[in-house]
């Protein structure tokens, strides 16, 4: 059926164009180089296929769009060989292999809907490499539900924001530029006047919280590790509770008292952290005080939580996951339908315990993030600048998302969504294309587990 | 290819066919006159004594986007409950109150539905919504840009800015979401529970705009209406929830002046205050005002019992619910400037006062208007029950008996507050296939569906005549979807992949300068990112964009 057939033309339609790029200027470029996904990029693609940065920035922008493009060959053990031969031999592997890991999964929407289909048809388990971080919040949705808000809104609401447990400018560089010290904002307001307040954390650069103005922001520190009780507390004077103790891991209790105050009387405050600087175990319990106090204060005023950091597709890999298993990672398709398991389908657990016997590992943003080590048959589909201590069975160079293909890739607030460029002209193959490739490999060679 | 469809009973309200027996000619996935005698048929189907109708349209089914998503991943005991292993022809997915999206699709499919419209798409969000809807596999879908509480649109209200101008930034909306009506939601009160405001009656005013709720609908249904968009505005009133809110919503239907408005789940909104527990039914009002009232549509919303999930735009209302939860979480959230969302999952109950009466309500509405072209079969999925309890909700609306065996089971102190059992009408087939067909089309702007006649899309489902409404509509003999045979005794036997349906009416393109400073100046994504191109959507080969016809701009306003 033609296309043309099945439209009515309609006498009332308009097309809008986009912008035309200047000949070699990209504008409104996304930048997935952290959650922020800042699109106002401007790269100048030089007749080398080198890329530019040309309008501001942070330094992660710019280590990500001007890497060199390395076109590296597919290896098995080692050894060049052609594309075919490599996709065979992971097919093999799969084919083989009773209980399949796909982990890493450092891929955009286009990329996971691809290994979606894959891990379905192989029987795979999924995990991401960020899991243990990302489920610190997913498991307080799961538990609890939670009171959030979006960057726009910060942009242009806060008035109070609280950062607990990081100075947020190591993950997200740009947060307070964007976010807190715009000029202009929609309501009016002096956006100099937003007070910034840092719970917990030691030595951090808190210099990003200071005003246009030169005002300083609140800084009460404590060792990461004793905010469960910090933020505890916190949320036991936001209920209008009294504390007996004169501080709290070292934070006088007047200190949290007038924070708590300070929540109650600002009119749009938010509260922020990021879930991988809440590094020890059972954080997922600090998130759930901390959204809690969140929905105490909603009873009389408006504040709202912001999870930040994120990077390495971990939003787009969760989004895309759960509507098409109907769960986030952690998951497994080992039983013919999905399953959802934080614990059990654990990268590091599947591995040491020997459960899982192939390993298929996806960084694609990041030659850095590679797979652990392990003796399982391992299939790496990665950035081609990869390193490895153990040369996996088979290695497979797949191009970069927002350089070298198209894509699509969820924000740290998970409700926007931003395309993803090409920028350069790659011999390499998306992670869509190999992904399936191996899927027909399995099928043509009736290796289909199923 | 011709495939003929032999000697079935048709039902097609779009042509006045009520249960003619009748062949139809299927080719290039169109429905085409009698071929010449000489012609060969490849293929023909003995449809002698079944049920002939077209594929179902559900106008209002949240099947994409955050929201939905959000409670995807929010509940996964509830998937836990109803994993999707997969089959021959389909891919595994679990089901229940918010199904992963492939299985929405074989199970949309699989009771004869061929399009599904989601109708809370906020623009922001749109790209996302796309994508859930892009792996919806076998029906057509499309969705309602939700606007109204965005502050570029409330700026123009307060600077009383002229229609002519509201009307491009409509339409720049609809373009740039790809969608196909507009929907309104809690108008403005998503942006006044920003600014702290905990409920908005319809003359009462957003704090910081100074705009009410009426000022939006009129606004926007004429913006509609003069941009010639088929589908009226979508309107979910104020005080979704609240008892007494049959008043706001009574007082709603006169807001727009006469342009047309369509109000959707509208059990949820036409609650009394009597009784001794200060909860009522107010539907004979409702109703009763539906019927005098041309210009208004409705579906309803209706509640069924057990788990489901609650997720929707209207954050205010979502923050106030929330408490009545079961189980006992939920996610509310601002965005963008733009909307917002509450997800709150809930547990109806047949002896719970309050549930049992909204049980009753909704049925009462079904059954008191008149016309059943301006009324759809919806439960607002998943809102008032998954879509999958639709066959079940034909036969509550088609069987008195059974509406009545059921009746009896609810809280009797609901019972008490109710006359519907005092209500003798039955549902026909024809009537069925108005409200879920040939109405349902012509509502949502769809010129080639819902209907059987030469040139429609050959969507089309044949059930077995039974008895018992729900075991026929459940499980279809057939299903063709564009053509095609995607279903046989109710189960997929072929996976296609649907379209999406749009509009794209004639507007000023020199808004996009304002709106290009404001983006830049305000916003966190720049305005060409905010567009969605044709292309995202046609992605892969697996869907693509069909643009229904608008009816051209009406009288210019002065």
């Amino acid at each position: 059926m033609k296309e043309n057939e099945m439209q009515h033309p309609g006498k009332s339609q308009t097309e809008i164009s986009t912008t035309p790029a200047n000949d070699n200027v990209r504008n409104h470029v996304t930048c997935p180089a952290c959650g922020l996904l800042c699109d106002d990029t401007a790269i100048e693609q030089a007749e080398t296929s080198a890329l530019k940065v040309i309008q501001k920035g942070c330094a992660k922008r710019v280590r990500f769009f001007e890497q060199a493009l390395i076109e590296s060959s597919p290896r098995i053990a080692g050894k060049p060989t052609s594309l075919e031969a490599a996709v065979n031999k992971a097919a093999k592997i799969l084919a083989d292999s009773n209980l399949p890991l796909f982990a890493g999964l450092g891929t955009e929407v286009q990329g996971m809907r691809a290994v979606m289909q894959l891990a379905a048809s192989a029987g795979a388990t999924l995990d991401h490499m960020n899991s243990d971080s990302s489920l610190r919040n997913t498991l307080v949705v799961q538990n609890a539900g939670w009171i959030v808000t979006t960057l726009t809104e910060v942009r242009n609401r806060v008035d109070l924001l609280v950062v607990i447990g990081t100075d947020i400018v190591s993950y997200n560089p740009r947060f307070f530029e964007r976010q807190i010290w715009n000029t202009e904002s929609m309501f009016g307001q002096n956006t100099s006047n937003r007070e910034v307040v840092y719970l917990g954390g030691r030595g951090l650069d808190t210099s990003h919280g200071i005003s246009p103005d030169g005002i300083k922001p609140t800084v009460l520190e404590c060792d990461v590790a004793q905010l469960p009780a910090v933020t505890a507390a916190l949320h036991a004077l936001v209920a209008g509770k009294e504390l007996s103790a004169k501080s709290i891991a070292g934070i006088p209790t007047e200190a949290l008292e007038k924070l708590a105050t300070r929540l109650h009387q600002a009119k749009y405050s938010v509260v922020t952290w990021v879930s991988s600087a809440l590094d020890y175990s059972h954080a997922e319990l600090t998130v759930q005080s901390i959204t809690e106090t969140i929905i105490k204060l909603n009873e009389k005023t408006r504040c709202s939580g912001l999870p930040l950091g994120g990077s390495e597709g971990d939003y787009s890999a969760n989004q895309t996951s759960t509507w098409i298993s109907g769960y986030p990672v952690r998951n497994s398709y080992q039983q013919g339908y999905p399953e959802y398991d934080p614990y059990h389908f654990d990268t590091k657990r599947l591995l040491q315990s020997g459960e899982a016997d192939s390993l298929l590992w996806i960084n694609s943003f990041n030659a850095e993030r590679t797979p652990p080590v392990t003796a399982l048959p391992t299939i790496v589909l990665g950035h081609a600048a990869s390193q490895f201590d153990r040369e996996p069975d088979v290695f497979i160079p797949v191009g970069t998302p927002g350089i070298d293909h198209i894509g699509t890739m969820f924000r740290i607030d998970s409700s926007v969504t931003l395309p993803l460029a090409k920028l350069r002209t790659s011999a390499t193959p998306t992670l869509s294309e190999v992904i399936t490739a191996i899927e027909q490999a399995m099928k043509l060679d009736g290796l289909d587990v199923d | 290819m011709l495939i003929k469809l032999t000697g079935g009973r048709v039902y097609d309200p779009a042509h006045q066919i009520d249960g003619k027996v009748m062949d139809i000619y299927i080719r290039n996935g169109r429905i085409v006159e009698a071929p010449r005698a000489d012609e060969k048929i490849s293929q023909e189907y003995d449809l002698r004594g079944k049920v002939v109708m077209a594929g179902a349209i559900d106008m209002h089914t949240h099947i994409g986007g955050g929201k939905v998503n959000i409670a995807r991943m929010m509940l996964p005991e509830d998937h836990r409950a109803d994993p999707v292993a997969h089959t021959e022809f389909c891919r595994p997915g679990c089901g229940h109150a918010v199904p992963s999206t492939l299985t929405t699709g074989y199970r949309y499919a699989e009771m004869g539905y061929t399009a599904g419209f989601e109708p809370a798409m906020m623009p922001v969000n749109a790209r996302q919504t796309h994508l859930e809807m892009g792996d919806t596999p076998i029906i057509d879908k499309g969705g309602y840009a939700m606007l109204g509480s965005d502050d570029y649109f409330l700026r123009m209200l307060t600077a009383k800015q002229d229609q002519n101008a509201i009307n491009d930034y409509v339409a720049w909306t609809m373009h740039a979401s790809q969608a196909i009506g507009i929907k309104v939601v809690n108008p403005g009160g998503i942006s006044a529970f920003k600014f702290n405001q905990r409920a908005l009656d319809l003359d009462e005013l957003n704090s910081h705009y100074q705009v009410s709720p009426r000022d939006v609908l009129k606004a926007l249904s004429r913006a509609v209406h003069e941009l010639g968009v088929p589908h009226p505005l979508h309107v979910h009133a104020n005080n979704l929830g609240v008892p007494g809110n049959m008043e706001t919503t009574l007082k709603t239907m006169g807001a727009s002046e006469g342009f047309p408005m369509h109000l959707t789940h509208i059990q949820f909104h036409s609650y009394g205050t009597e009784g001794d527990r200060k909860f009522s039914s107010g539907a004979a009002a409702i109703a009763e005002s539906i019927n005098k009232h041309k210009h208004i549509s409705a579906d309803v919303g209706q509640i069924l019992f057990g788990q489901t999930v609650t997720a929707s735009g209207d954050n205010m209302r979502q923050f106030a619910n929330a408490a009545h939860g079961s189980p006992k979480k939920s996610v509310i959230m601002d965005i963008e400037c733009d909307g917002g969302c509450g997800v709150v999952p809930f547990k109806y109950k047949d002896q719970n006062f309050v549930n049992a009466l909204q049980w009753a309500i909704g049925l009462e509405i079904f059954l008191l208007v008149d016309d059943p072209w301006r009324v759809f079969l919806t439960t607002d999925h998943p809102n008032g029950a998954p879509f999958t309890s639709y066959p079940h909700l034909i036969k509550l609306l088609m069987d008195k008996s059974f509406r009545n065996d059921m009746f009896t089971k609810l809280n009797l102190d609901a019972q008490a507050m109710s006359t519907l059992t005092s209500i003798d009408r039955e549902y026909s087939l024809y009537e069925i296939a108005i409200m879920t067909r040939a109405g349902a089309a012509k509502l949502v702007g769809l010129h080639d569906r819902g209907h059987l006649g030469v040139g429609a899309g050959a969507d089309i489902t044949v059930y077995t005549d039974q008895p018992d409404r729900e075991a026929m509509f459940a499980k279809p003999d057939y299903v063709f979807k564009d053509g095609e045979l995607v279903v046989r005794n109710g189960q997929v036997i072929k996976v296609t992949w649907g379209s999406t349906h749009t509009v794209k009416p004639e507007f000023d393109r020199g808004i996009e300068k304002d709106l290009k400073k404001y983006f830049d100046k305000y916003h966190t994504m720049n305005m060409e990112n905010f567009k969605i191109r044709d292309d995202e959507i046609a992605e892969d080969g697996r869907g693509k964009v069909i643009v229904q016809a608008c009816e051209g701009r009406r009288e210019k306003s002065e």
